[in-house]
């Protein structure tokens, strides 16, 4: 909402010299926070001038300037023989004529912006000022062509005027960030309202007018909603004044013209422009028709299915049921969308002097949810949304005819008043309350006057309660803490002191959480960086990626209104995303990059689960909470990585070592053994994206974990990643969840050490891991460590063979093993290498 | 040395004389002085000491001597030994040190090589700073809740006193399942877990809730459809909004410094009543420079939105709106990521670009 100050002086007594700064200051304090401070800054000279001639040039670059002569009074130049020349000033529009008058700024003068204006030469003459536009000014973003001042009333100022004072540019608008419970504040009224009170200024209402009783010829309006939203009528009030013998030539008088613009609003016609008006002053939203073009009766009912009406943005709409329409000829034709928008067929014209002026209140929901549905916020919408004083529309209609008969010439009529309000029902306010909630103590005699400094009626409810009646710009105090919350604007929220509760004993981070935290820490250390990518995916991701058709990645929840039309739907997996960010980084130029995310991917199970519509403030009944929680899709933890370039840096201390499989893998394991998870590693052929041979799929107690290995050449090549990019992803729930359990401690065995070293020859698909589980196995209980150290094929093993070596390590807890027991050991453990692998002895 | 003495020659017991003695010990002391080095030692040692060095000949000659004169003997070549013994264990040590001292020095390195042979990895400044928030609550007795970032709408709306016509549920900017009567949508503040704590802990609780946001606005200097927010709920018996002040004010203190001064504006939030904005007075300038860039000259940086909770956001929750009250507040992340790090685009934070990650490293 902008307020022009010298408005709202109009309605609360500002102090002399009050500066913008200053009002926004002592309205943020009652809740009106300023989003800005317009006007001002300018300063003279800035005159009215007058065109004398002019000639077009055409210039090189094709723009064809304006070299005028301009009279400006008593500021023209002075010639050594005293006698006055015109100004010659460089022009850029044309949309002028010789004879108009205009806003011409002249050297030494400055502009908003700042923008000093100086003599300066320009397409081959000295331009000794400047002709302004409405933007130059600060006017308004009409940047179009430049002020004539015909155009907006003001032909009769002389040449020579003070264009500051005549175009108000001294004057600084205020603009507050409404909330949407202040409806009332959408007004010069109501922002004046909220002055007096943060700064004890007399408030004067400018809507306290007195009304005319209704006429028995006045305009037949009738009432007829029969589908109300919550049993709320769609209106309760419609006001409908007759206004005859406007001439429709008289524009609107230019002082209300420059407040409309202040107010950031385009004057029109002298009939808008007083609706406008009126709605900005004490914020009535009003409609005026073209009374000749309306059939009585007027008629206030829903719209049926399939009605059409084309607003008066030139729309043409379908309507829905649900629609409150204002119609007449006794509901036949639909004249406008309620509280939302008129229709363009009684729209008033250039030749309308007939006006019938509606001034209603409408229920918030009915337009909030029309305004909704045709995508349609209006001045008209965003007020009725948010309420507007139920006790305002006929003194609204009242300020609005008694402009259009001072400015138009015309003559009030028939008067209509159609009132079904119901009453405004007493607030029940406990008086401790207050205190209870502010922390501030206050007394029965403080709470009933603040409530009364904004205008609520308070009576005794007996010895602990206040019955409190709000204003009726106040509907949004519905309930006891509405009123709280005033007393605590009123108290001032700076006198509320500090005052630390103590809250019982916690504990601390949950496991999750800080397994979470670990689990991140390590990567870190372990020379992986962290990123945060955004979880939109293109669906073709799933292709790059070479995903089967029926690949339960592929089942992803989709956006109804993505930021990108290319990017619908959330990640299935990190790794869908986290490619994106290793591909910008070495798009920058990075070329050895190890990155890891934490985050959520969704999982839907399926794709038509609806969560339930419950209402506001009512506990759910168990069952429709569970619905509520099924229907939200599973949103596992993850942790991705990838790599590409190299994992060690070339140096004077060796060459560089490319990531490769083993680093995906063994950050993957590191994100398990953090949480003090051991989990198996077996090969996995046929999980994409990875490459068939070298993925590594991860499992604990048989659940998987997730993959690691090095990616598919094809996925590589599909989303131009560097050659050989390696990744990893796991699941941090399932890792979570088989972690943390209490561990029981061993014994710390003394005895000595007995090594025993093997090398076996297996056929060259027999895994790695499965030889070491049969020497584990075979071993027995001496067995304490087992390591592979070395891999060797060649030709002292034969064609489709490897050998393993491996170092066992044997030691029992309560005596020194003889050479034949640590012998007999690594011969069981060979033997059962033997049977389950194929495995025998190199050398052997 | 206690073999029986089988080179016994009793022609050479004249050889048992002082003079002959000590000329033994000056050849050996001065081939020890002379081993320039632990090999040569070694050689001195076994030519002077050794098994067939003249003392130990010497010294087996003393059994053949009469009775009277044995006693004599022995002390002398005794003390003939320990003299030669001495000097070796002196010189021992001497050359040891040395060869110490030379090794060290031949292993000398240059210590100013560059010792990283992996890339640098570093934690993403948002996470670290949602932890370190989280450690401020924590250690004032309260835990951390979480929840889905995909909600039903129920929780992040209705739940929190936003009904389908409220004008404010219209001013979230909301992303929407597709199709939208699935009643599912992108959370577009932490604030749904205030439902899910209240319904899955009770009363009385203390929470705060760290976490990842959406609204649909395009990605600029200051604006990302992907944020992080932090809020805090604390239901109980007899809280006030004074607590919700000596909170807020405590967290100020424990993010920008104990000088940090908070200050409230009424505003409005349908799951809060009453509800304000927060600002924290600019930590930069304090208010003195019109020109400031940190809070734009106003003195006063906006930091989040707090208030009483709702009653109908306690009674949507099944908690009793009579016997319990609370507060609760919320603020971006990024934001005060921005303005406590002098973060100028918000972009910097979410391309993912590591440079941006790793000028923080582990911490903040």
């Amino acid at each position: 909402m902008r307020v022009p100050l010298p408005w709202l002086a109009e309605y609360a007594a500002l102090p002399a010299g009050a500066t913008g700064e200053q009002v926004a200051a002592d309205l943020v304090r009652v809740g009106l926070e300023e989003e800005g401070i317009h006007g001002g800054g300018v300063t003279g000279p800035l005159v009215v001038g007058r065109v004398l001639e002019f000639v077009d040039e055409p210039q090189k670059n094709g723009k064809v300037i304006r070299w005028c002569s301009l009279d400006v009074g008593d500021l023209n130049i002075e010639n050594a023989d005293g006698t006055r020349s015109p100004r010659g000033i460089v022009c850029g529009a044309h949309n002028f004529l010789v004879g108009d008058k205009v806003v011409v700024v002249l050297p030494g003068a400055v502009l908003p912006g700042p923008f000093p204006i100086a003599a300066r030469k320009t397409y081959g003459h000295v331009s000794d000022g400047m002709i302004c536009s409405a933007r130059e000014l600060g006017l308004g973003d009409d940047h179009d062509g430049i002020i004539r001042l015909v155009e907006m009333g003001l032909d009769d100022a002389p040449v020579g005027t003070d264009a500051i004072a005549l175009l108000g540019l001294g004057e600084e608008t205020v603009e507050v960030n409404v909330t949407p419970d202040r409806g009332y504040a959408l007004s010069v009224r109501g922002v004046a309202r909220d002055y007096a009170l943060s700064t004890g200024a007399a408030f004067t209402d400018p809507a306290a007018v007195d009304v005319p009783k209704p006429t028995d010829d006045g305009f037949e309006v009738r009432l007829a909603d029969d589908a109300p939203i919550h049993g709320v009528p769609g209106c309760d009030r419609y006001v409908a004044r007759v206004v005859r013998g406007v001439d429709p030539t008289r524009p609107s008088p230019a002082w209300m013209q420059r407040r409309l613009e202040q107010a950031g609003m385009r004057p029109i016609s002298l009939a808008v422009d007083v609706t406008n008006y009126v709605m900005l002053a004490v914020g009535q939203p009003l409609h005026a028709f073209d009374l000749d073009r309306l059939i009585a009766p007027v008629v206030v009912r829903r719209a049926t299915a399939g009605e059409k009406l084309t607003t008066l943005d030139d729309v043409e709409r379908t309507l829905d049921p649900e629609d409150l329409l204002i119609t007449d000829d006794g509901g036949a034709r639909v004249l406008a969308l309620a509280g939302v928008m008129g229709g363009a067929s009684s729209e008033v014209t250039d030749s309308t002097t007939s006006l019938l002026v509606e001034a209603a209140h409408f229920d918030p929901i009915t337009v909030a949810r029309t305004a909704r549905r045709h995508k349609l916020s209006t001045e008209a919408s965003r007020r009725f949304e948010r309420g507007v004083d139920t006790d305002l529309a006929d003194r609204a209609a009242e300020l609005a005819v008694r402009l259009l008969v001072e400015h138009g010439g015309g003559e009030a009529a028939a008067v209509t008043d159609v009132d079904e309000r119901a009453a405004v029902p007493a607030i029940e306010l406990p008086v401790g309350l207050a205190e209870r909630v502010i922390g501030v103590p206050l007394t029965r005699e403080d709470v009933v006057a603040h409530l009364e400094r904004i205008d609520c009626r308070v009576a005794p409810a007996g010895d602990a309660a206040l019955s409190v009646t709000p204003p009726s710009w106040r509907p949004d105090l519905r309930i006891p803490v509405d009123l709280v919350e005033e007393v605590a604007r009123l108290v001032g929220y700076d006198v509320i002191p500090s005052v630390l509760p103590v809250a019982p004993a916690g504990r601390g981070l949950s496991h999750s959480q800080t397994a979470r935290r670990s689990v991140s820490r390590a990567l870190a250390e372990h020379g992986l960086v962290e990123v945060l990518t955004y979880p939109f995916v293109a669906p073709e991701v799933h292709d790059a990626f070479g995903l089967d058709a029926d690949d339960a990645r592929r089942r992803a929840v989709r956006l109804a209104n993505p930021l990108s039309d290319e990017q619908p739907e959330m990640r299935t997996s990190l790794l869908a995303t986290l490619l994106d960010a290793l591909r910008r980084n070495v798009g920058r130029g990075a070329t050895d990059v190890a990155l890891f995310e934490t985050g959520l991917v969704t999982r839907p199970e399926r794709l038509d689960a609806v969560a339930p519509q419950l209402p506001v403030g009512v506990l759910p009944a168990d069952g429709d909470l569970a619905a509520l929680q099924a229907a939200v899709p599973p949103q596992p933890r993850r942790v991705a990585v990838v790599m590409a370039g190299n994992r060690v840096l070339p140096g004077w201390y060796g060459p560089a070592r490319p990531a490769d499989w083993t680093d995906a893998l063994d950050a993957a394991l590191l994100v398990a053994r953090t949480l003090g998870v051991d989990a198996t590693v077996t090969q996995d052929a046929g999980h994409a994206p990875w490459h068939p041979g070298r993925c590594a799929r991860l499992e604990v107690d048989g659940t998987l974990v997730g993959h690691a290995g090095e990616l598919h050449p094809k996925v590589v090549s599909a989303l131009s990643l560097p050659a050989r990019t390696v990744a990893a992803e796991v699941d941090l729930d399932v890792l979570v969840a088989a972690s943390g359990e209490l561990r029981r401690a061993v014994p710390v065995p003394t005895f000595p050490l007995a090594k025993e070293d093997v090398a076996l020859v297996v056929d060259e698909a027999v895994p790695a891991e499965a030889v070491e589980a049969a020497l584990r196995a075979g071993a027995g209980s001496l067995l304490e460590s087992v390591r592979l150290f070395d891999v060797y094929t060649g030709p002292q093993v034969g064609a489709g063979k490897k050998s393993l070596a491996f170092a066992l390590r044997l030691r029992a807890p309560d005596r020194t093993l003889t050479a034949a027991e640590a012998a007999a050991a690594r011969d069981a453990a060979v033997a059962e290498a033997g049977a389950r692998t194929g495995a025998v002895l190199r050398g052997a | 040395m206690s073999g029986p003495n089988t080179q016994y020659d009793p022609v050479e017991v004249a050889t048992l004389g002082d003079a002959e003695i000590e000329r033994f010990v000056a050849d050996a002391l001065s081939a020890i002085a002379a081993a320039g080095s632990l090999g040569e030692l070694k050689q001195a040692r076994l030519d002077h000491a050794g098994d067939r060095s003249p003392i130990a000949l010497a010294n087996r000659e003393i059994g053949a001597l009469p009775p009277a004169a044995r006693a004599d003997a022995g002390k002398r070549v005794g003390q003939a030994r320990g003299r030669v013994n001495a000097a070796l264990a002196a010189r021992q040590t001497e050359l040891e040190a040395e060869r110490d001292a030379r090794v060290l020095v031949e292993e000398a390195v240059d210590v100013t090589l560059p010792v990283e042979r992996t890339p640098r990895g570093a934690r993403h400044p948002l996470q670290t700073l949602a932890e370190q928030v989280a450690d401020v609550f924590v250690a004032m007795g309260w835990e951390v809740a979480e929840g889905p970032e995909l909600e039903a709408e129920w929780f992040n709306f209705d739940a929190l006193n936003f009904g389908p016509d409220h004008p404010a549920r219209q001013m979230q900017d909301t992303f929407f399942v597709d199709p939208p009567s699935s009643g599912l949508v992108l959370r577009t503040h932490t604030s749904p877990v205030q439902a899910r704590t209240l319904l899955e802990r009770g009363v009385p609780v203390y929470v705060c809730v760290p976490g990842k946001v959406f609204r649909t606005d395009e990605l600029d200097a200051t604006h990302t459809p992907v944020f992080h927010q932090v809020e805090g709920l604390a239901v109980d018996e007899g809280l006030t909004m004074a607590h919700l002040r000596g909170t807020l004010d405590h967290f100020a203190r424990a993010m920008f410094g104990p000088d940090a001064v908070t200050r409230w504006r009424p505003s409005f939030f349908p799951f809060t009543e009453p509800s304000a904005e927060f600002d924290l007075r600019c930590f930069v300038c304090a208010g003195a420079d019109t020109g400031c860039r940190t809070c734009g000259g106003t003195g006063w940086i906006e930091w989040g939105g707090c208030g009483m909770v709702h009653p109908n956001v306690l009674a949507a929750c099944g908690v009793d709106p009579e016997r319990y009250q609370g507060f609760a507040f919320g603020m971006g992340l990024e934001r005060t990521l921005m303005f406590r790090h002098g973060i100028e685009d918000m972009r910097d934070m979410v391309e993912g670009d590591v440079r941006f990650s790793l000028h923080y490293g582990m911490g903040l």
